[in-house]
């Protein structure tokens, strides 16, 4: 694998180099608030008051066809018909478009239920108690556990480690794979407004769809009314149309949007009264497989309940402080570390192969300009499943020590770097949290790139891939783990 | 683990208020984690850890958890006037959330006194440290010994 490295230098260009550095550096000293340290990939606006998924565009659409479609119709339907039917028209129509849009930028605007990530004790803390504690002796090494089992009123359900934040998913969490945060209550992650759907978000988001449905059938019954009233004072039906161009447009956006959000409405709908998500449902969480008999342990009984305590119910605190003060201890190490990872990351650069294990193809210089984008969609399910296939050998963040001291295990590695990484970095005491976020964040980024162009994936965040890029997180931090382990 | 550093600073007994950053961080921790066995509500176990033993009385700290709990049931609990609480603020398309204090919030500042106060009378003259829970995102209970340092895992 000599040769690897030559391979690997065009990989070191993505790295962030000195100038991005000393750019990084000016940004660690001026930090006061703590969601500019925020681990996950949101983006944050007004000093952390507003948060929002890493992608935006789309929830620009949004508010651009509800108030682009709702000015026209107060410019050109409303006068027409507060006149000629009842000046309670615009009214309603006002208090349905507040409404609408109140509920929107609340969903948008605010923490999804994030589950902040573990602290390196905590991490320390659970990682020692899910190592197999005789692995050492016995031939073949086994990895430990990465699930847990317990019982939530009679049913048993599995919690997973999630290898980013470190800690054991609590039961109907999940990792968002965009935003990349495990969030509480994981609905799905909607593009159309911009944020996770989760716990502290979801009644927002179900108000938004409930009362689109309503501000859409309100303004379709409004427009086409106008036309038909038009063209009823005698005038052909074209002279009508002719007449208010800006009915039939509305009416037009109002027709085809209506169904699918009318649609989601009742499916939502479906899903608050039995007290489910749209991942659970989508796995068939609580169906019953295998003539297991399997029901939901979170519904409340009844619908009525079921409803009163998603709307209604106690609204949760945000648990991501973002906009508290950074302590000035935590800022001075990290400037400290800041300084220490520059070192590092020059050092480092040349041997960061996590990249072509990622694609499982070391040979290609760089499959994403390679390949166009269609192929590159039905490849990347292989590319995962090789992934996936790693995972046993190259994570092992809890299992570092029966590695190192039984050689056959290295040689289960697929590639040379877990093995070489540490005793490059052995030298080096560093404190290595920051280095591994940012290695793992360039690993995983070329996955990202593919999730992201196969939106459908990562916004209904399938297990599959979710479990591939924590393993392509672990399989690089399972190399930088090591020298921690052995100080 | 970090056997370079210096250890830590064990003078943190006589101070009020919280240990500083770099006091707790180097030092010996023990997790409470969450319950789910009835649900997703917010619960700790009661399980006395171990490490604890000889530091501190299991009666001491089921106490505290036991309280702990009961504040986050008052928290989550469906009653009449939170049920209201909601509908209000969903008829006023949740403006009121910017001017009013929810009922969750108001329960947490009674776990952030009743922790403090806890830290005060028990914890501190043991040389422990309760973290409140909140701060490490409801996921567990961080007691923080504060003169032991980290065990070496080699
Ligand atoms: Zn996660
Ligand atoms: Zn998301």
């Amino acid at each position: 694998m000599v040769s690897a490295d030559t391979v690997y230098l065009p990989v070191s260009v993505d790295l962030p180099q000195e100038a991005n550095h000393s750019h990084e550096k000016a940004k660690m000293t001026n930090v006061t608030r703590k969601w500019e340290l925020f681990p996950g990939r949101n983006k944050f606006c007004c000093d952390g008051r507003i948060m929002m998924a890493p992608q935006t565009s789309v929830f620009f659409v949004t508010v651009g066809l509800i108030v682009g479609t709702c000015s026209l119709f107060f410019a050109f339907d409303c006068p027409f018909l507060a006149v000629r039917i009842t000046p309670a028209i615009p009214v309603v129509g006002a208090v349905l478009f507040v409404f609408v849009m109140s509920s929107l930028l609340r969903t948008s605007f605010s923490d999804p239920g994030i589950i902040p990530r573990a602290t390196p004790d905590e991490a320390a803390y659970i990682e020692k108690q899910i190592e197999v504690p005789n692995s050492t002796n016995s031939p073949t090494y086994r990895p430990p556990p990465r699930t847990k089992e317990i019982t939530i009123r009679g049913q048993t359900v599995k919690l997973k480690y999630c290898f980013t934040c470190k800690i054991f998913r609590p039961p109907r969490a999940s990792h968002c794979s965009l935003c990349d945060n495990c969030v509480e209550r994981f609905d799905h992650h909607c593009p159309w407004v911009g944020n996770c759907v989760g716990k502290r978000n979801y009644r927002y988001f179900y108000m938004f769809i409930v009362s689109l449905a309503f501000l859409c059938v309100f303004i379709l019954a409004g427009a086409v009314t106008h036309i038909i009233l038009l063209a009823k004072e005698d005038r052909p039906y074209f002279e009508a149309v002719k007449e208010s161009p800006a009915s039939v447009i509305v009416a037009l956006v109002c027709f085809f949007s209506v169904w699918s959000v009318m649609g989601l409405a009742g499916f939502h709908t479906y899903l608050t009264t039995s007290n489910q998500t749209t991942n659970e449902d989508i796995k068939g969480s609580f169906s019953s497989k295998r003539g297991q008999a399997s029901y939901n342990p979170y519904s409340r009984g009844n619908i009525c309940s079921n409803c009163c305590h998603i709307l209604c119910g106690p609204s949760p605190p945000s648990l991501i402080d973002r906009r508290g003060m950074v302590p000035p201890e935590v800022w001075e190490s990290l400037a400290k570390e800041s300084t220490v990872i520059s070192n590092n990351r020059t050092y480092g650069a040349v041997p960061h192969p996590p990249q072509p294990q990622v694609n499982g193809l070391p040979n290609q210089p760089d499959p994403k300009q390679a390949m166009p984008s269609d192929i590159r969609c039905q490849s990347s399910p292989q590319q995962v499943a090789g992934a996936v296939l790693c995972q046993p050998s190259a994570q092992e963040p809890g299992c570092v020590r029966p590695s190192v001291e039984s050689p056959q295990e290295i040689l289960l590695t697929p590639t040379d770097f877990i093995k070489n990484r540490p005793s490059d970095l052995r030298d080096a005491e560093l404190d290595l949290d920051e280095v591994t976020n940012a290695v793992a964040n360039l690993s995983a980024s070329r996955l990202r790139l593919l999730q992201d162009t196969t939106m459908i994936e990562s916004a209904l965040d399938l297990d599959s891939l979710e479990e591939s890029v924590s393993s392509i997180d672990t399989g690089s931090q399972a190399g930088l783990l090591k020298p921690k382990e052995f100080p | 683990m970090k056997a370079g550093k210096t250890l830590p600073n064990n003078s943190a007994h006589g101070d009020m208020g919280p240990p500083r950053v770099a006091q707790t961080q180097l030092c010996m921790k023990v997790f409470v984690q969450r319950d789910y066995s009835d649900g997703t509500t917010v619960k700790f176990q009661n399980f006395f850890p171990p490490e604890l033993e000889g530091k501190l009385e299991r009666a001491l700290f089921e106490n505290t958890i036991g309280q702990l709990n009961a504040y986050f049931r008052e928290a989550e609990k469906g009653t009449c006037s939170t049920y209201c609480e909601g509908c209000m603020a969903c008829l006023t398309a949740y403006l009121m959330y910017i001017c009013a204090q929810t009922h969750y919030e108001k329960c947490l500042r009674k776990v952030a006194k009743f922790v403090q106060e806890q830290n005060e009378r028990v914890y501190k003259p043991k040389g422990l440290y309760l973290t409140n829970p909140v701060e490490r995102g409801l996921r567990v209970i961080e007691i923080s010994i504060l003169d032991q340092p980290v065990v070496s895992r080699t």
